[in-house]
């Protein structure tokens, strides 16, 4: 029978079955990050040991700080240690804050190698998701599944059901894979994903870079879906090469023989399919308070007199929250902050795109840059990115999740409105009372040195 | 995991619809440890004034149903972050079980490793009970998880589906870890076998790292 590819994968990793469907997974890579620390707590209270050490990695990047603050304002260093003696007692490597390694988890995992095609990955983090760019079947779990792996590399789950996302035709010029998975998100809507796993296929994805791929799967969660997966290929094979932890020499041809099994059998069905045309996305911005809200530029936000009663009410307080008037137009909306980083966009892609807009004029507001990894900051400075930017006012700082999450002390002042190249514009999510406006890197630069949203391809 | 058999409570509307986990409790308290609870950060930036004062608006601060201990919500409740101070801080209030349409998948599957109950029901009579809820003297719900049944005043009793491991599991209060681990065979066994097959999944340390 056809099989899907993550049906392949799913099939590959059950230790058992239960009646009801139910099965128990074998877990190839378990990523750890410092915001797991009940989950160890948990570990050590039931005197649990740690089953693979070797498959299993650590990251320090919630807590992290992306400057150096002389008064540790809002710092929480007892997270990021925390990890370090917990990895350690477990015998478990791990990426302490500045190991050249070290990095968002989902920025760093893939770019290590640690992620490869075919794997069952699993992090106790919602985007997780992002790693099935590389063909990897990647969810995120909670803190007592987090403890479950680590005491028995497995994992009981319910199989989710099937989606494909077809993008056909090719992308226009200046828009990413941002603009393109919110417009995704605009259309299915928040939980048009839910139960699901989305592989993203067509001509449009087939010819989107690792980095671009990895951006669109990241968000598959804000789809509400347990995991969003692409086909690996040439671009993926050539992308694992050299990486330091991707298999070597024979091991390598050995696992891209495999590899090249993973894809859907061409008559494969899905649960449910989706098809977008991509030449008609424009760039992409959301007004509200959920990743759904997602407009092209050139509209205005929703006027809810026009809408049914039960939408109104919802439609209203996000407008409020977003100090937003009803039929007001996303161009020209004026910005407070610019925040370009996250598991999102903080990529070097990403950070090519903000620089070349970046290149163009002076930030005329607060604009902070905060690459993903020490890898990715490290290329960017060879290639001058960072006096780019500098030079054009904007901070560049060091990896971490930061103003993403606004965990480890930054964060956006309340009732400040933020062009953020994140994933969640959430009610409090950058910071309480923060205003959060999803958008691409090139979208955000220009947001910096217009101080206010600018259609990135009038410039 | 707390067992959960019978529950009688309070029933509190809150209907809204995509109540991510950001906002049932923001990520600046997440760095709390687990025994220190998480009662009065649940639905923090909703309940309280940025001055630290209650939100006279909000339901748990309606002395009528600051008592909850059943959330009826909206679609997609939970979506978003997979932290599961989420589900601690809604148990930790008080609260036994969320019934809602539709759920946000870590966060149901987080809620059943804990002793939360999450029950999926009809849009409509999701919004039968909330309306039934207002209303103070009818506000109490009792469920019967043996039964899978949700009793009310005026909607009668209501059937409910729940996989039939995840309610031994939760009429239990049985360690997930540990009922995994007495299947060590098994597993074994697989791992084994599936290691051989792919050999490099065990990954070799890097021969040489830069060094910052
Ligand atoms: S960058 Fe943001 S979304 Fe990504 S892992 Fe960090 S906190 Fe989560």
């Amino acid at each position: 029978m056809a099989k899907t590819m993550f049906e392949k994968i799913w099939e590959a990793h059950v230790v058992e079955e239960r009646p009801d469907g139910t099965a128990l997974l074998y877990v190839d890579r378990h990523l750890v990050h410092d915001a797991t620390a009940q989950a160890f707590d948990l570990l050590n209270e039931e005197g649990h040991s740690v089953r693979r050490p070797d498959l299993t990695f650590g990251m320090a990047d919630h807590y992290v700080p992306t400057h150096q603050d002389p008064d540790r304002q809002g710092h929480h260093d007892a997270m990021v240690s925390a990890l370090e003696t917990n990895t350690q007692r477990h015998g478990i490597t791990s990426f302490g804050m500045r190991h050249a390694y070290q990095g968002i988890v989902h920025v760093a995992g893939p770019e290590l190698g640690l992620t490869q095609p075919g794997m069952l990955l699993v992090c106790g983090d919602s985007h997780t998701s992002t790693h099935g760019a590389l063909g990897t079947l990647a969810f995120g779990i909670g803190a007592s599944e987090v403890t479950h792996t680590l005491a028995t590399q497995c994992l009981w789950q319910k199989k989710p059901r099937t989606m494909r996302v077809t993008l056909k035709g090719t992308l226009p010029a200046h828009i990413t894979a941002k603009d393109l998975i919110l417009t995704i998100i605009g259309k299915i809507g928040a939980n048009g994903g839910t139960g699901h796993v989305i592989e993203y296929s067509g001509t449009a994805i087939q010819a989107l870079s690792m980095e671009s791929r990895l951006t669109l799967c990241n968000m598959s969660i804000e789809a509400g879906a347990r995991a969003g997966m692409v086909a690996p290929d040439i671009t993926t094979f050539n992308y694992l090469r050299d990486k330091p932890y991707a298999p070597q020499g024979e091991q390598y041809d050995q696992a891209v023989a495999y590899w090249e099994t993973l894809p859907s059998d061409p008559n494969a069905t899905f649960d449910k399919e989706v098809e977008i045309n991509a030449g008609d996305i424009a760039p992409t911005v959301t007004w509200g308070t959920s990743p759904e809200t997602a407009l092209p530029i050139h509209a205005a936000t929703p006027n809810p007199a026009a809408m049914a009663t039960e939408q109104r009410s919802a439609i209203e307080a996000m407008l409020g929250y977003m100090a937003l008037s009803p039929e007001q137009p996303l161009q020209g909306l004026a910005i407070d902050r610019v925040f370009i980083g996250s598991c999102t966009n903080s990529r070097i892609e990403d950070l090519r795109a903000a620089a070349a807009i970046a290149k163009k004029g002076k930030a005329r507001i607060p604009a902070v840059v905060v690459p993903g990894s020490w890898q990715v900051r490290t290329q960017a400075e060879k290639e001058g990115l960072d006096r780019v930017f500098i030079a054009a006012g904007f901070e560049w700082r060091e990896p971490g999740c930061s103003m993403c999450v606004a965990m480890n002390g930054d964060h956006i002042p309340p009732h400040e409105r933020c062009a953020s190249t994140s994933n969640r514009n959430f009610a409090g999510r950058q910071g309480r009372d923060s205003r959060t406006h999803l958008m691409s890197p090139a979208m955000a630069a220009a947001a910096a040195i217009h101080g206010c949203i600018t259609d990135v391809r009038n410039l | 995991m707390q067992a959960f058999t019978t529950h009688q409570g309070i029933a509190v509307p809150l209907l809204d619809n995509n109540i991510d986990t950001d906002q049932i409790i923001p990520a600046r308290f997440l760095h709390r440890p687990r025994n220190a609870g998480y009662a009065d950060q649940l639905f923090c930036d909703l309940r309280f004034h940025v001055d630290g004062s209650a939100d006279a608006h909000f339901i748990l601060n309606q002395p009528d149903y600051a008592a909850g201990s059943i959330l009826l919500a909206g679609e997609n409740f939970g979506c978003g972050s997979s932290r599961e101070h989420a589900v601690w801080a809604l148990m930790d209030y008080g609260f036994r079980a969320v019934i809602a349409p539709s759920f946000g998948d870590i966060f149901f599957n987080n809620s059943l490793k804990n002793g939360l109950l999450v029950i999926t029901l009809h849009h409509q009579t999701v919004q039968a009970l909330a309306q039934e809820a207002r209303q103070p003297e009818s506000r109490h719900l009792s469920i019967d998880l043996e039964q899978q049944c949700i009793s009310s005043t005026e909607q009668g009793d209501l059937a409910f589906e729940i996989d039939a491991y995840r309610k031994e599991a939760l009429l239990k209060g049985a360690s997930e870890i540990d009922m995994t681990l007495a299947k060590e065979g098994a597993i074994t066994a697989f791992e084994e076998a599936y290691l051989k097959r792919h050999p490099w999944l065990i990954p070799s340390p890097p021969t040489t790292i830069t060094t910052q």
